[in-house]
């Protein structure tokens, strides 16, 4: 029992997700001059923002949700069943 | 074209993790009530140092993707009405680009003193109507001891299902009925209009979907993180073209937040449908006082009442300030006791089912 509880656990997929997210906000914190630079262009440049909104919601969005699975919070059971 | 050197302030340790912090709070809140967790972030930016406009243009571009993931994740549950969410979702937008017109009217005419004063009369006159409403729902629910019921549509719904205006008629799955989507549109328009006023539709988007559509109080929730994904996605481009996302602060939010609409979302399976209304009616009721605070200052600056002295006026912002942070962690704190509790009886059930079952399998042997 213990041993199937642990298998369902995303700790690989956690790790990598992790790395990602710590990459992308490294990348933006360390490069803040050319992001302010560009993104604070406007006209056709307003697609940078929205696409990097998009990649840091998947990326982060993804590790966070395996945060909080590891952890061991998740959705109750029986709600998950019944839809 | 906008001064970025003026509009983008330096980032610290400390400010990244305040508006880190601010974001999981607020991330939470939205994950469990569908918005409600943006309001203070736009104050809060501002308090920092970022111009008003940056602020508001970041806090919506920091809501969209992460209305974008909490949809996602309690999609996943069965809650979300995507349809619904999409219909109110394109209304919505026409709201807040006309909520947008209003306030640049309003600000040209009256000045910052007169846009102020607008958005904190709306605050207070909006959320005292529904918030008090919903409030006093849950209220009912708690007090009549039916928090296990279902939820019954009230007469507005029941209504609003009789009417049969050919042409119009959709299939909602949330509201398991066909309804004319004209009694959609006002009710996402004025959603979009209160998210360009007050910046969280939410207040007006969950309470109409409720109590005017009859969806179930989970499913609203829900939805209402695809209407904030359409509006905020749409606000957050219009915003852009004039170069206004600061992507840093908004991105550092959005890094607080995901943790927290994560855990409201998993927090909506643990609870029962009226402690959606109660968080989100309790929230609005207190906000209603940070902004009522502010009133008497925007009506001294301009001039319809006596002076209010600098230091008077220092007093309340400050206060107002700390009672809307109050509201959203007054709000957070039932969300995460709520959770708590559902955690620890899911656990309690799982042992004790677990025992049953080795019993029986001993008893078999």
């Amino acid at each position: 029992m213990a041993k199937s509880t642990a298998r369902k656990k995303p700790v690989g997929k956690l790790i990598v997700t992790g790395i990602l997210s710590i990459g992308l906000y490294a990348a933006l914190l360390l490069k803040q001059d050319v992001v302010i630079d560009m993104f604070g262009k406007g006209g056709m440049y307003a697609f940078l923002p929205i696409v990097t909104a998009f990649v840091f919601s998947i990326i982060h969005g993804s590790f966070t949700g395996n945060f909080w699975t590891v952890l061991g919070i998740e959705a109750a059971k029986k709600k998950k069943e019944g839809n | 074209m906008h001064d970025i050197a003026t509009n983008f302030i330096n980032l610290d340790a400390i400010t990244i993790l305040y508006l880190f912090g601010v974001g999981f709070v607020g991330g939470l809140v939205s994950g469990f009530i569908g918005s409600g967790g943006a309001f203070v972030l736009t104050p809060a930016m501002m308090s920092l140092g970022v111009p008003g406009l940056v602020a508001v243009a970041s806090n919506m571009c920091h809501k969209f993707p992460k209305a974008l993931v909490g949809a996602i994740k309690r999609f996943k549950y069965g809650q979300v009405d995507v349809k619904l969410g999409v219909v109110l979702g394109i209304s919505a937008e026409a709201g807040v680009l006309f909520g947008a017109h209003i306030q640049e009217y309003i600000k040209k005419a009256f000045g910052d003193a007169g846009s102020n004063l607008y958005v904190s009369a709306s605050f207070v006159v909006i959320l005292a109507l529904v918030g008090g409403f919903v409030l006093r729902d849950a209220w009912k629910t708690y007090s009549t001891k039916n928090m296990d019921g279902e939820e019954k549509l009230g007469l507005l719904p029941l209504w609003v299902r009789t009417v049969n205006i050919p042409g119009t008629m959709v299939y909602f799955k949330s509201l398991n009925a066909r309804i004319s989507v004209l009694f959609t549109i006002p009710l996402g328009f004025a959603t979009g209009l209160l998210a360009a006023t007050i910046a969280v539709g939410g207040f007006i988007g969950v309470p109409s979907m409720i109590y005017v559509l009859g969806a179930p109080s989970l499913m609203a929730s829900a939805t209402e993180l695809v209407i904030a994904f359409v509006m905020g996605l749409g606000g957050s481009f219009k915003f852009a073209l004039s170069g206004l996302v600061d992507i840093r602060l908004a991105m550092i939010i959005l890094a607080g937040s995901l943790f927290g609409i994560q855990l409201g979302a998993i927090g909506t399976t643990y609870v029962k449908p009226f402690t959606i209304k109660l968080v989100m009616g309790a929230i609005m009721v207190i906000v209603l006082f940070s902004r009522g605070l502010m009133i008497p200052v925007y009506l001294s600056q301009l001039g319809l009442i006596g002076k209010i002295s600098d230091g008077m006026i220092s007093v309340l912002k400050t206060t107002s300030f700390a009672i809307m942070i109050f509201a959203l962690l007054f709000g957070a704190g039932i969300v995460m006791s709520s959770m708590w509790t559902g955690l620890r009886e899911e656990k309690r059930r799982e042992a004790t089912r677990q025992q049953a079952q080795g019993v029986l399998e001993h008893g078999e042997i």
